[in-house]
């Protein structure tokens, strides 16, 4: 980088700065506070709210800090006399409209005017008229509005254009008359859209289930991390008195930037839900009793010492690294070997093959940075918002980003290349890739692929895909959640690994949950022990743990109706064994497979470390009292090894617990080498409507499906059969009308969406909701009927 | 020679005469006690005792929870939650003053911008039971109801001062 750099001098001191940027950014690297509201430094500039205007040598006029370009030789004073009297107008002239309200604005103690005018008011204000006020919108269940504060520094609307790609608020009017506001009384519905809170200088724009609710200055604040998706993204949580009040962002340029999104902000309000298990459990006389913890813990040891290792061990990919390790010890231990952390993926053949654990392929930084990413199965956006933003990014700075997925979903940026197809032929569509990417590479295919990707056809559009990844010099191949749950998710990942050796790229994973990586390096996975070693006695897999029932099962954050590939078939096992679940969270359909229930911490409330998809650890400490008589995963596991009479559980901290399995994993990298070669053969074609299962946003995980804030969302409302109107017209069903799905013996009536995105013989029926709990798997032959 | 005269001043007694005359002055001046509790001395209009919470004219607690006085407060004596009351207006929904915590240092009233929680000269008062001393905001309404007119009286008076 050879970038040329100028001499200033910002308040008699010379500093360099580099050609073309503004003097805003050359102060704020030399410490020198300039006041703003409308820079950012993630957006771009609009000099519209002139609190910057400094005083520069040789100019008539103040300059504003943010707009004015640095020069050669340039003399800045922002403290000067007319410095400082200009800024003192823009604030007069800010404070005529602004309500003097701040005893019951939420941003008070926390408000950027509100600092700036103790600095830069007059204490008695000039203007006598009437001030203007503005109508509130209702924008939405998570963003309260309160316009009459707004000083139009339109930072949310170019938010929204540069950062969420959708301009879902706008400025409208002039002058007097500006008006921020959705464009037809719409919600801001992104799924990035709270950021609007933290960057909005005033408090125009506020956290609505957070309103009223506290003080900025009353909180403490805790660093942690977000326990929903795979980047991990940075949070501080705001605790009053033991309670967590708010999640916001921390910023880390690696990881989240300064973004977080919806989910992560909002979820904290799933903590204190009605459903939470405050004391243990204990079924007897087949009646649900509260015990203490030592009765409850002496049962569940007594189950799992009863059954001989015939037992089933599922933990959620978002528990924590430590809590994981100590689960698979404990079962290992008692020779359980069937442990996994993968409930919604179905086909587990080349789990010997696989890398050390689900690896993005890249940093998330560098995300940005490619220059050709092929995505597969995935709706990017709504399953890790935070990594469609950095592929929006590397988008818009040219790179071509294309996917194949079963159905058209909305990106927010511009696409190479879009491949829909029918979900159950996806391996087909791939190999058609890979033989186009091979013939014109002038590659030989590989032995074991030959014969099912020789019998493909490649479209023009395959062609175009496969020419792009050749032609990247940085180019990332991603398997998605749609991917990673797909019936055919081995031959998925052994043509995208044969794509990606043929056109020299990248393969990764947008592993599902906050803590994958983890569970893998952990040993929760039944192939791999603790440090990724393989495992002697390979156990039972997820899926397969419960259609070979078992006598007994350990849940751990898990609701296996809603987060089990095949909810029928777990139900089913569960029913019929001794259940020991370890949950924050109880259901009635808990209770009625369970026989104890121990109260585990929620996210806040317990210590750890997450692993994210580019292997980053990330250790937190609780933050939050736990509710009722809740104790840290890890505690439990701990207590229960020791009652099982297990060596080496003696752990006083889960930093011990870290600090051992960083131990086993001595020099270890990440790599995504991908080594299977396993033949391929075509799957004759399913007859009939298919279903296929999408988990929507915010039903991810336990806390994210109860947080009433983001339920209330237009994301949330997801039970609803999609259906090609195609079909619909075949089968006489109208949008809206209710039809029966049907699936061995199961129905369940839902609304129809008629959707021209799903392709003929899909429906798009979600799993992770109630309406479809337990239903059938996430991809099964269905019946459809008008009900 | 001083000690001769020390000698003489004992034996004529002086200096119990003067003690006595002063005894006597002061038997026959105006007294300054006061017959506690059937007499009381006068206030002044900013006394710091007993708190209390106002209300508006229309019965309306004045109360935003705006959490300055839980701010300002030193002896950390006041909690207070809030949230959107139905109505949409900012409003407690526990306020607890601990009197046993409080110095009386009347930062509480000096913060508060809607003239809501304020110390009356009300001096007497006791607890007889632990945790009768946690002022809970019906107990500071009902103070302010039933002495609203003597807090307006003396916020009145210091109203020149302020």
């Amino acid at each position: 980088m050879t970038e040329q750099m100028v001499n200033i001098e910002i308040d008699g001191k010379t500093v360099k700065a580099r050609k073309g940027e503004m003097i805003m950014q050359a102060a704020d690297r030399e410490g020198v506070y300039i006041p703003r509201f409308c820079y950012h430094e993630k957006l771009s500039v609009a000099a519209n709210c002139r609190m910057c205007l400094i005083e520069a040598e040789k100019a008539p006029k103040p300059l504003p800090a943010c707009a004015t370009p640095v020069m050669e030789g340039m003399k800045i004073f922002t403290r000067s006399k007319k410095a400082i009297a200009a800024q003192r107008a823009t604030m007069e002239f800010l404070l005529i409209n602004h309500p003097l309200d701040c005893p019951i604005c939420d941003q008070g103690g926390e408000c950027e005017l509100q600092d700036l005018a103790m600095g830069y008011g007059r204490g008695i204000a000039r203007f006598s008229e009437r001030k203007r006020v503005i109508k509130d919108e209702n924008i939405g269940p998570l963003i309260s509005t309160f316009m009459t504060r707004c000083i139009y520094c339109t930072r949310c609307v170019r938010f929204g254009m540069e950062i969420a790609g959708i301009q879902e608020l706008g400025d409208t009017g002039r002058g007097e008359h500006s008006r921020i506001g959705t464009y037809i009384g719409r919600s801001v519905d992104h799924e990035l859209s709270g950021n609007v809170i933290d960057i909005c200088p005033v408090g125009a724009l506020n956290s609505r289930p957070f309103k009223m609710h506290g003080r900025g200055w009353e909180m403490t604040r805790h660093e942690t991390v977000s326990p929903h998706d795979c980047v991990g993204s940075n949070l501080y949580g705001h605790v009053l008195r033991g309670k967590l009040m708010r999640t916001v962002p921390r910023p880390n340029e690696a990881v989240n930037e300064t973004w977080i999104a919806d989910r992560d902000r909002f979820s904290y309000a799933g903590i204190y839900s009605t459903d939470r298990l405050e004391r243990p459990m204990l079924k007897q006389n087949s009646g649900w009793h509260e015990v203490d913890w030592e009765t409850a813990l002496a049962a569940a040891a007594k189950v799992l010492r009863s059954v001989n290792g015939d037992a089933g061990v599922l933990a959620s990919p978002g528990s924590t690294t430590e809590e994981l390790y100590l689960l698979q010890k404990l079962a290992r231990g008692l020779g359980i070997h069937s442990i996994d952390t993968r409930p919604r993926q179905a086909d587990f053949r080349d789990d010997e093959f696989e890398p050390l654990f689900p690896w993005l392929g890249h940093s998330i930084e560098d995300l940005e940075r490619l220059d050709t990413a092929f995505i597969i199965g995935s709706n990017l956006r709504k399953e890790v918002p935070l990594l469609a933003h950095r592929i929006r990014k590397a988008s818009l700075h040219g790179a071509a980003v294309m996917f194949l997925n079963p159905r058209r979903y909305e990106f927010l940026f511009p696409l190479t290349a879009y491949l829909s197809a029918d979900a159950y032929t996806l391996p087909a569509e791939l190999a058609a890739i890979v033989k186009a990417a091979a013939k014109a590479a002038r590659k030989p295919l590989p032995a074991h692929l030959k014969d099912f990707v020789q019998a493909q056809a490649p479209q023009a559009e395959h062609e175009k895909i496969a020419a792009h990844l050749l032609q990247g010099k940085c180019a990332g191949i991603l398997l998605g959640h749609l991917a990673l749950s797909h019936p055919a998710y081995a031959d998925l990942r052994m043509l995208a690994a044969a794509l990606a050796d043929v056109a020299g790229a990248k393969l990764g994973y947008i592993s599902e949950g906050a803590n994958s990586s983890g569970a893998w390096l952990a040993g929760a996975v039944p192939h791999r022990i603790a440090g990724g070693r393989k495992a002697a006695l390979k156990g039972l897999d997820a899926r397969a743990m419960f259609t070979e029932a078992r006598k007994a099962y350990v849940l751990m954050g898990v609701e296996p109706e809603l987060d089990c590939w095949d909810g029928t078939a777990a139900l089913g096992a569960l029913q019929k064994a001794s259940v020991v679940a370890i949950t924050p969270f109880v259901t009635d359909t808990m209770k009625r497979y369970a026989a104890v229930l121990l109260p585990a911490c929620s996210f806040g409330e317990t210590s750890g470390t997450h692993v994210n998809a580019e292997g980053r650890w990330q250790s937190f400490t609780g933050m939050a009292k736990p509710v009722g008589e809740a104790r840290p995963g890890w505690k439990i596991l701990r207590v229960l090894g020791n009652l099982c009479e297990l060596e080496g559980f003696a752990f006083v901290s889960s930093e011990e617990v870290r600090a051992e399995l960083k131990q086993a994993l001595a020099e270890i990298a990440p790599d995504n080498q991908f080594k299977g070669t396993r033949n391929i053969y075509a799957e004759p074609p399913v007859k009939g409507f298919k279903r296929v299962a999408e988990v929507p946003l915010y039903s991810v995980d336990m806390l994210a499906r109860r947080s009433a804030p983001l339920q209330a969302t237009h994301d949330a409302d997801a039970a609803w059969v999609r259906l090609s109107p195609v079909d619909a017209r075949k089968l006489g069903i109208t949008d809206n009308a209710q039809v029966a799905v049907q699936h061995a013996g199961a129905r369940i009536t839902l609304p129809v969406k008629l959707d021209d995105s799903v392709q003929s013989g899909n429906v798009f029926l979600p799993a992770g909701i109630a309406a479809t709990a337990g239903f059938a798997p996430l991809y099964a032959s269905v019946e459809l009927e008008r009900a | 020679m001083n000690t001769v005269r020390s000698w003489i001043r004992s034996l004529l007694l002086v200096e119990l005469f003067q003690g006595l005359g002063l005894t006597g002055k002061l038997f026959f001046a105006r007294k300054v006690t006061l017959r506690y509790p059937e007499e009381k001395t006068p206030k002044s209009p900013r006394y710091r005792g007993l708190h209390a919470q106002r209300r508006y004219a229309n019965g309306e607690e004045r109360c935003i929870a705006c959490k300055l006085c839980e701010a300002v407060c030193p002896a950390l004596a006041i909690t207070i939650d809030s949230e959107q009351r139905e109505d949409g207006t900012r409003r407690t929904t526990r306020y607890d003053i601990d009197l046993f915590k409080c110095i009386y240092c009347g930062f509480c009233e000096e913060a508060c911008p809607v003239d809501a929680i304020v110390e009356t000269s009300i001096t007497e008062f006791h607890f007889e039971k632990r945790g009768e001393q946690i002022m809970t905001k019906e107990k500071l309404l009902t103070i302010g109801d039933k002495y609203e007119a003597q807090i307006a009286a003396e916020r009145a008076a210091d109203a020149p001062y302020r």
